[in-house]
């Protein structure tokens, strides 16, 4: 019974549909991230002000970038530490 | 009285944007405004055409722009529709005839005499997109339900953001229904998901949207035509009234039964 009804499951996850929807959205992280460097470049001062809640960090070596292969993209941090702080800091 | 100027756009060619302009033109004339449409595809014109105004062309844009002709002298009035107007793009001159410094002044001047002016924008995103945009206050973008057509649409909306055109508004051409509850077509939510913009409006494909456009009539004037009605209601809804959407994509009740029993939407 259940076998039936995960086939229905089965061709909706591989209708055409879908398959447009998700190589969609892969081509549109691609484009995006091509189009706007800034935006990576604003995502890492935040980041680094995040962090510098926790540690201080070695802003020279930080680096941030997108990993693209064929079926995936990921962020990649690359941040060298200096110091880790004792206590959270709460800022101004 | 100040008009406004709404540039149609879409990135990709082939989706319909010169149909959409002269459907929304047609229809907002029928409300009893006063509109001028701009072929700002020079080089490709077609808005004509569509409208079925190709033999009263005189003057056009680029006549216009250079000082050859008065503003006036230019414009073309419609068959059909009253005050329904047309500034045909030339045929035989090149994209950057036309600067993107004096289409403001152009659509500076039409403001003072026409309450909507929708300019029909070329295909791409050169210079003739450049030139179109430059007077615009808002923006229609088309798409149709295909992955080629909605990635040029995102990019068309990073592009306008860059431009300082915010919030464009988009039109999905093209659906159809029964394929998208087969699963072979790409839903409303799917696009708008993705893109993340405003939906203006759903025009189903339209074997009608074919025989008006050979006959050179808008089919917003056909009522009983579905995509003529979609048309209409985002006339409607561009005058800042909240119309419902058509229902084109009203569930199966395979796909309800489906989800009832997987909890898979």
């Amino acid at each position: 019974m259940i076998e039936f009804f995960k086939q229905f499951w089965q061709r909706d996850t591989d209708s055409s549909r879908q398959i447009a929807k998700e190589r969609l959205r892969l081509v549109l992280v691609h484009d995006r991230v091509n189009v706007s460097p800034n935006l990576l470049e604003a995502l890492k001062e935040d980041l680094l002000e995040v962090i510098s809640k926790y540690m201080e960090i070695e802003e020279t070596g930080f680096e941030v970038n997108l990993d693209k292969s064929e079926n995936s993209v990921a962020l990649i941090a690359n941040i060298p530490v200096k110091r880790m702080k004792r206590a959270i800091d709460q800022g101004q | 009285m100040a008009g406004r100027v709404i540039v149609v756009t879409s990135g990709k060619g082939g989706v319909g944007k010169t149909t959409t302009a002269a459907n929304l033109g047609a229809g907002l004339a029928l409300l009893g405004r006063t509109v001028c449409l701009i072929d700002a595809d020079i080089g490709l014109r077609n808005l004509d055409v569509v409208l079925g105004l190709e033999n009263r062309i005189v003057y056009d844009l680029t006549d216009v722009v250079e000082g050859s002709c008065r503003l006036r002298q230019a414009l073309i009035r419609d068959k059909r529709t009253e005050n329904l107007f047309l500034l045909p793009a030339a045929q035989t001159k090149e994209k950057d005839a036309v600067a993107p410094d004096q289409m403001r002044k152009l659509t500076l001047e039409l403001r003072e005499e026409f309450e909507y002016i929708l300019v029909d924008c070329p295909a791409g995103i050169e210079r003739g997109f450049k030139n179109a945009i430059a007077g615009a206050d808002e923006a229609i973008i088309v798409t149709t339900p295909e992955i080629a057509a909605v990635r040029d649409a995102d990019r068309i909306i990073g592009l306008l953001e860059a431009a300082e055109l915010y919030n464009p508004r988009l039109i999905i051409n093209r659906i159809r229904p029964q394929m998208v509850r087969k699963g072979d077509m790409m839903g409303i939510d799917d696009i708008i998901d993705i893109l993340a913009i405003e939906l203006l409006g759903v025009v189903p494909d339209d074997e009608d949207i074919i025989v008006s456009t050979n006959r050179g009539e808008p089919v917003v004037l056909d009522r009983r035509s579905r995509a003529g009605q979609a048309y209409n209601n985002i006339v409607r809804r561009l005058e800042g009234i909240d119309v419902p959407f058509l229902s084109l994509e009203e569930e199966s009740w395979i796909s309800r039964f489906k989800r009832a029993i997987m909890g898979h939407s």
